[in-house]
């Protein structure tokens, strides 16, 4: 059940799980297995890179590249073009940048606060709430979309930075305060005592001692709300309905609701969003897993 | 934490000597500084949470009760009468049947592909960093992206798909048209999205079973499918109970990849509840009757949670 705390595996320490050797014909058939599963999950890339360097008046197939003597015309960049400026794909992005990053600040801050007691104070009113955060990991954000979304046109928060930015907050905070709760009970509480037997207060011991320590629970919390919040459609594409305040991921799906649906255009604006998300994980691979999988040790 | 306390049971709320206190079933210590004032931390992040998710819940309990339009002043008290009228309607119990479809199909595909490939991964295979990591990737793209992806590859005139059914020989067909292929491949795509997660769920529980165990079952001339039977799998039960709670819980709450593929058609046909909420409120005006879905999806994966955290750690006890 304890997340965030379990030291990490690195390849090589150990032996191979598996028998000492197998023959030929399974490791031909494991390595097979494992070219389809890796050429599968690029499929959908390599398609949309195509579609998106195609003209609508090319038809060739969407397995050939954009040129070659199979192709009509030269490497079409328009609809680059055509999602920049009718799609306000850069827009989106501004948008969905400020969005993440005050909603990932908030959660982080908001989160860490509220771990410290639920960690070092264990009431039974503490036991309760926290038995309660933990219960709002799980809730679908549809099943409570209509009640949300009334109150949020009663506030005239539809269409603002600090309306989705707080819903967002809302939706993330759950799973952030677990894993710092978590990771705080794992803390030996000595350190905190001592700071506090030289004359520190409670505030000053958390601030001075506990947050220093808190960098590699921060770093998960960072990464899964920062992807998550980027990504998220469900709430957003009904809470920033205008065109101008649109977040990345509604605005990929309003390709798909215009009449004449401009496959190109979506397949451009699809890359674009998948790029910053993208050179984050090339830097931070590693990070990125950890922090998935400790994110999902609930 | 094994710091005897300076003072045993209770400590006298003063301050001056550091006392600490040993509390049943934590496991800690409460420090002596940690005074109730401390509380106070948790109130921000319980404003917003309460402000932005509880009251919305409990909003959604007392409109699922009555009817109402979504905008217009007057609202009137029904009773029960949108959850009995949940249980006559066509599109909802499609909706439902759908969403187990959802729910169960991806974690069945993700159970096995996943367990398969971080087996076939743990091995010391060349370039199994870089396969992990692309296996991965999808994991970290908007399911509305990879949906649009996926819609691109799955389209009528010019889909990769087609190319290759009429490569060997087969028709061309309408994939997100026909509803029994429509919700296979809303299954698939989110399977393979998030195949991932279970990935390296697995890795991590396969690295942790000690060695010894495979060294011992060696020496005693065990097979490796007895190996494997007897050691990997129990073992691998903690892992088993995460990847399974995480995946079905994020079939149950489809919503993304439905829009964007199918949109809940052909008519309602590929629906899940959660499509069909947001169906029901913005193009029906119907928010007391999306509410009372909504509450219905709530206790759905509530149940579905305790029911499984309970199962699964049961059963993890017992392999202990």
């Amino acid at each position: 059940m304890s997340a965030g705390l379990r030291a990490p595996v690195r390849a090589g320490e150990r032996m191979p799980a598996a028998s000492p050797r197998s023959p030929w014909p399974a490791r031909l058939t494991i390595g097979a297995g494992v070219l389809a599963a890796v050429l599968l999950q690029l499929l959908p890339f390599y398609i949309t890179l195509t579609s998106s360097l195609k003209a609508r008046s090319d038809l060739s197939s969407q397995w050939l590249p954009p040129f070659g003597p199979w192709s009509a015309g030269d490497v079409y960049w328009q609809n680059f073009a055509t999602a920049i400026e009718q799609g306000r794909i850069l827009q989106a992005i501004g948008n969905s940048a400020l969005v993440t990053l005050c909603s990932t600040v908030l959660v982080c801050v908001l989160g860490a606060l509220a771990a410290y007691p639920l960690a070092r104070r264990p009431t039974p009113l503490n036991r309760i709430v926290f038995a309660m955060i933990v219960g709002l990991i799980m809730i679908p954000p549809l099943s409570i979309l209509v009640p949300l979304y009334a109150q949020m046109v009663q506030l005239h928060a539809v269409n603002t930075y600090w309306g989705t930015i707080l819903v967002m907050t809302a939706t993330q905070l759950p799973l952030a305060i677990f894993l710092y709760t978590a990771f705080m009970r794992g803390l030996p509480v000595s350190i905190e005592e001592a700071a506090s037997v030289d004359g520190a207060n409670a505030v000053q011991v958390l601030f001075r001692v506990v947050v220093p320590m808190l960098k590699p629970v921060t770093a998960t919390v960072v990464i899964l709300t920062s992807v998550n919040v980027w990504n998220e459609y469900a709430l957003s594409v009904y809470l920033m309905r205008s065109p101008e305040m649109r977040t990345i991921a509604p605005s990929i799906s309003t390709f798909f609701a215009t009449s004449s649906s401009d496959l190109g255009a979506a397949a451009a604006a699809s890359l674009i969003s998948v790029l910053p998300v993208l050179i984050a994980y090339l830097l931070l691979q590693r990070y990125f897993i950890k922090g998935m999988v400790a994110g999902s040790e609930k | 934490m094994t710091t005897a306390p300076l003072v045993g049971g209770d400590a006298v709320a003063d301050d001056g000597a550091m006392v600490t206190r040993p509390k049943r079933g934590t496991g800690g210590l409460v420090p002596r500084f940690a005074g109730r004032g401390l509380d106070l931390l948790y109130l921000p992040a319980l404003a917003v949470l309460g402000f932005f998710t509880l009251w919305p819940l409990l909003g959604g309990i007392l409109l699922s009760l009555s009817d109402w339009n979504g905008y217009s002043a007057d609202r009137a008290f029904v009773g029960l009468e949108n959850y009995l009228r949940l249980f006559e309607d066509p599109n909802f119990r499609t909706a439902l049947a759908n969403t187990f479809v959802y729910g169960v199909g991806s974690t069945v595909v993700q159970q096995v592909i996943g367990l398969g490939l971080a087996l076939a991964l743990d091995r010391a295979v060349r370039g199994r960093g870089l396969a992990r990591a692309i296996i991965y990737l999808p994991v970290l793209v908007s399911p509305v992206v990879m949906g649009t992806m996926y819609y691109l590859f799955f389209a009528y005139n010019s889909g990769g798909l087609n190319d290759l059914v009429i490569a060997f020989g087969g028709e061309r067909t309408a994939w997100l048209s026909d509803v029994g292929a429509a919700v296979a491949l809303i299954v698939a795509v989110n399977s393979l999205q998030f195949v991932g997660i279970s990935m390296v769920i697995y890795l991590a529980g396969l690295q942790s079973i000690p060695t010894v165990y495979f060294e011992a079952a060696r020496l005693d001339g065990a097979s490796a499918t007895q190996t494997f039977r007897h050691i990997t799998l129990p073992m691998l039960q903690p892992a088993f109970a995460t990847s399974i709670v995480l995946n079905l819980i994020g079939g149950l709450k489809l919503f993304d990849v439905i829009q964007v593929l199918t949109g809940g058609g052909p008519g309602y046909a590929t629906n899940s509840v959660s499509t069909l909420i947001a169906k029901m409120y913005f193009d029906s005006q119907r928010a007391g009757y999306a509410s009372a879905m909504g509450v219905v999806l709530f206790l759905i994966i509530a149940v579905f949670t305790l029911v499984l955290n309970t199962m699964l750690n049961r059963r993890r006890l017992e392999q202990l």
